[in-house]
């Protein structure tokens, strides 16, 4: 059972419909309580890190995921639940859950003609193998909708990259944490199989 | 590097996918949620469904529409047709849309795309223009009016200047329907596409034209569009959307395969 993380920032039911269609048994939820005692947990998000983080704040499912990462839970993040599973963010200038060292900044391209948000399908660089992209095509693209990027500190957190105007960390993990920019769920055939591999994803990284 | 993307455009009407020649002689001409699925199974990157009688009786049709739609096509949709007020734009984002077009609501009420762009963010909020070619003047000085109510009203609005407009109101992408070119399988308009791709800095989808995939590769590289839909192209079966993409692909295109 995959329980997804509820904490009013947009669109959970797409999660929530994938895994419908792919049989996976699933649960939406703002409880801290269901956060901590998940089998496996999925963080999506759409909107504003700084209102997300008040809300993740003032209702205690902050904490609550903290205590879930620290357990071993498997744990993905989508788009916006990426970016906040980092120390700070730059959009609103908003201390993050400090999952992974590094801030959230603008995407800045130099080429005037690219535009922002980086909207669409792309494809991905590879710098690591991992589980979640077994059986996955390496030339698959996946869609994208965002104007900010995680900039992880530690080189060795990023497991991919995309590139609009610079190169930007597309997919990052760190032992029971997995996180991507991408849209698992709006990303046809690819985007499901990670889904389906995180519903049998024991958290580690062995592979 | 971002594909360029093709959208299935499925004009729907009482559930059913419609078509038209020039915005008349418009027949049914299968189930909506069944060519959803397969479009998206031949590698569609978007859909868009137009709602083509929207009214208040039609809205429940619409909205179970998208929610079937949404149980089985996992790649971005957005709606268009008939969204009046806010409420109605919240309603297929909450059954499901990623994205809702407006068109002649906005020219009638320009302030709905800043509430939507600022409930949703602007990627969500798509500005749907049909676009007719006339003789530059005073007023039309690019040469391209809007028109409105699925061509049938002219506005007196420079498109240029209109869609320069709703994208500083919030709109985060443009879809130029050419109405002249609509239907015909003669190609995109390819001038009206990069005089707006040049002006504006959201993406722009090209509507309208395409007979074959040299249509479709013209207006993504000489026309600047970032997008282009594809309509009867696709539903009579003339080319698949595998098809099309195998021949963008080798024509160095980047498309998604």
């Amino acid at each position: 059972m995959i329980t997804i993380v509820d904490y009013n920032a947009g669109n959970l039911t797409s999660v929530r419909r994938a895994l419908d269609y792919l049989g996976i048994q699933c649960r939406v939820s703002g409880e801290a309580a269901d956060i901590i005692s998940a089998e496996r947990i999925i963080f999506p998000g759409v909107g504003n890190a700084q209102s997300a983080m008040e809300n993740l704040n003032k209702t205690g499912i902050a904490a609550a995921l903290k205590t879930a990462v620290a357990s071993g839970t498997p744990f993905l993040g989508i788009c916006l639940g990426m970016q906040i599973m980092m120390s700070h963010s730059d959009e609103g200038d908003v201390k993050c859950l400090d999952f992974f060292d590094g801030n959230v900044v603008l995407l800045k391209p130099s080429d005037r003609r690219l535009k922002i948000p980086h909207m669409g399908w792309d494809s991905l660089k590879y710098k690591k193998k991992h589980k979640l992209f077994d059986g996955i095509d390496p030339k698959s693209e996946f869609y994208f909708v965002h104007s900010y990027y995680a900039n992880p500190t530690d080189f060795k957190d990023v497991i991919a990259l995309s590139e609009h105007g610079i190169d930007f960390a597309a997919v990052i993990g760190k032992g029971n944490m997995f996180a991507c920019q991408f849209h698992p769920e709006k990303s046809g055939e690819a985007g499901l199989k990670i889904l389906k591999n995180f519903s049998v994803w024991n958290g580690e990284v062995a592979l | 590097m971002l594909s360029k993307r093709l959208i299935a455009c499925l004009d729907i009407r009482n559930g059913n996918l419609a078509k038209s020649i020039k915005f008349v002689n418009t027949k049914e001409i299968g189930d909506a949620v069944e060519a959803a699925g397969r479009y998206y199974a031949d590698g569609a990157d978007e859909l868009v469904f137009y709602d083509i009688n929207a009214s208040f009786e039609n809205r429940d049709i619409l909205i179970d529409t998208v929610n079937k739609v949404a149980n089985q096509v996992f790649i971005p949709f957005s709606v268009g047709g008939g969204l009046r007020t806010l409420d109605d734009c919240i309603g297929v984002i909450l059954a499901g849309a990623e994205k809702i077009h407006l068109n002649s609501n906005a020219v009638k009420n320009p302030t709905l795309i800043s509430e939507v762009a600022r409930r949703f963010g602007v990627q969500c909020m798509i500005l749907s223009t049909d676009v007719l070619r006339m003789e530059k003047s005073a007023r039309i000085k690019s040469g391209f009016e809007i028109v409105i109510n699925g061509g049938r009203t002219r506005t007196g609005l420079d498109a240029l200047e209109w869609i320069k407009k709703g994208v500083d109101l919030g709109a985060g992408e443009v879809v130029l329907n050419a109405i002249d070119a609509d239907g015909t399988l003669n190609g995109y308009d390819i001038e009206l596409t990069r005089l707006i791709a040049d002006s504006i800095n959201v993406p722009v989808v090209a509507s309208g034209g395409a007979g074959s995939p040299e249509h479709i590769k013209e207006v993504l590289t000489d026309g600047g569009a970032d997008a282009a839909l594809v309509s009867s192209i696709i539903h009579y079966k003339n080319y698949t959307l595998g098809e099309i993409k195998d021949y963008l692909n080798k024509a160095g295109v980047k498309v998604r395969l």
